[in-house]
């Protein structure tokens, strides 16, 4: 893996999010940058990149969909080839109004009725999961919170929602670092690693033609838009969008909240002892650790509060930093784990509001209740490794297990 | 007390309805509907400001 860039040396002028050491620092950065009275990084890397941090910004760039547009929505060294207003993985990567038309087919599916018939399953796995840990001896064994647990939730769950092999689960994951976290390398070289994606999702497709099931790719191919049945790169644009936005954004979610709960004791036992509390931790866990920062390209040439963006710039969205503004929440950087009032934009905000919320949020509750019902105490081990780029998350998470259930 | 939602500004987030089902459902699409024309016993006024205190998308006004 060769970047086409070096080490950040000054964030507010040569800023990379791929830089490592930005998702390692990111509550640091992002309190830098909110305290420093420009909250507007830039970079010529990426041919063109801004990123605010402010609630106020974040807040304001999401719902113009009027200077910006959603057709890349992952900063890379290339820009998208799809066109708008459909984009490559609609309907995450449309502009209205074809957003609307092609959100409403994916909307019924992911609806909280629907999503909350998946419980008993996801309870299901998460407990086969730790079965899978083996003996633990307590206050000796280290159990690995994100490759041995959260990163096997919302991949089995995904996969068979869509009607492709669970088995499979490595190589979607790979899929997906291909495309989340391999941004920065030349685009010659991106081209030919997304190759057997783009051949995966076609070769499913063909599969579920020829024997349609009762699951989303079958569901995609069937469903019409004005009478027209969808094209087939909008089938296997909305299955990537599914594929990739439902693995390692959940599988991130659910290891910041175990690495919160890992290294504050104090709100992992008022879980453990008050695990009614769980409705309002929940959304702490997002709203503090929000893991997705959401990209925009400009359209056109647009003075943003002073800043000339160029069209084709890329504009990211850190909804993570907007969640821990001082200016739009009380006590921003403090965990409050029953925080009554938190109206935090982990999903995004405006008419991209992410499809999989509920989905998302099950995974996510479920997933930290069986692991602390199982281990009511632990704490983090050893070194934390977090993800790279617009997701954040831990890929490597050492918990030191010091009670058994 | 009675709820107001704004169908135009909801975007489906689903706060209102996991926290207070008493007094909300959602469509297929997740756009939010308040139940009873949006009348709030008195017993569940606190409960309707939880539900408003907690939407992305400052949607849900309550009337006195």
């Amino acid at each position: 893996m060769t970047s086409m860039y070096g080490k950040v040396t000054d964030w507010a002028t040569d800023f990379d999010h791929a830089d490592p050491e930005y998702n390692e620092r990111a509550h640091e950065i992002w309190a830098e940058f909110q305290s420093s009275g420009c909250p507007v990084a830039h970079s010529d890397r990426y041919d063109g990149l801004w990123a605010p941090f402010s609630h106020e910004l974040v807040h304001e760039i999401a719902y113009d969909t009027d200077h910006f547009t959603s057709q890349g929505v992952v900063v890379n060294t290339g820009r998208p080839i799809a066109p708008p207003p459909v984009g490559p993985a609609p309907p995450i990567t449309s502009d209205p109004p074809f957003h609307n038309i092609a959100r409403r087919l994916l909307l019924p599916p992911f609806s909280p009725k629907v999503i909350a018939a998946w419980e008993p399953e996801v309870r299901r796995l998460c407990n086969e999961l730790l079965d899978r840990m083996g003996d633990i001896t307590d206050g000796e064994s280290i159990v690995d919170g994100a490759v041995q647990y959260a990163q096997s939730i919302p991949v089995n769950v995904i996969a068979r929602m869509l009607g492709f092999p669970p088995a499979d689960e490595e190589l979607f994951r790979t899929f997906v670092h291909n495309v989340l976290e391999r941004i920065n390398e030349p685009q010659e070289d991106r081209a030919a690693f997304m190759e057997p994606l783009g051949d995966y999702l076609r070769a499913q497709i063909e599969d579920h033609r020829a024997n349609p099931r009762e699951d989303l790719t079958s569901y995609l191919l069937n469903v019409e838009i004005g009478g027209n049945k969808l094209t087939d790169d909008h089938v296997a644009g909305s299955i990537l969008l599914l594929l990739v936005a439902g693995i390692d954004t959940t599988w991130s979610a659910i290891g910041s909240s175990l690495w919160h709960l890992g290294t504050h004791p104090d709100d992992l036992k008022r879980l453990v002892d008050e695990p009614e509390v769980m409705m309002f931790a929940l959304e702490e866990f997002l709203r503090a650790y929000a893991p997705v920062t959401m990209a925009r390209l400009v359209k056109e040439d647009y003075d943003f509060h002073g800043c000339p963006m160029k069209a084709n710039d890329w504009v990211l969205l850190p909804f993570p930093a907007a969640n821990r503004d001082p200016e739009q929440f009380e006590n921003a950087t403090d965990f409050i784990i029953d925080r009554q009032e938190n109206r935090h934009g982990a999903f995004g905000l405006g008419i991209h509001r992410c499809l999989g919320s509920n989905l998302a949020r099950l995974e996510l509750k479920v997933a930290v209740e069986e692991f602390v019902r199982r281990f009511p105490k632990f704490e983090v081990s050893g070194e934390t490794r977090w993800s790279v780029g617009q997701i954040r998350g831990p890929r490597e998470l050492p918990l030191r297990v010091l009670e058994t259930a | 007390m009675r709820i107001v939602v704004d169908a135009d500004k909801c975007q489906g987030h689903n706060r209102c309805f996991a926290l207070a089902p008493e007094l909300f459902d959602v469509d297929d699409y997740g756009t939010a509907i308040a139940l009873n024309d949006g009348e709030v016993p008195a017993e569940l006024e606190e409960k309707a400001r939880l539900a408003a205190a907690n939407c992305p998308e400052f949607a849900i006004t309550l009337e006195d």
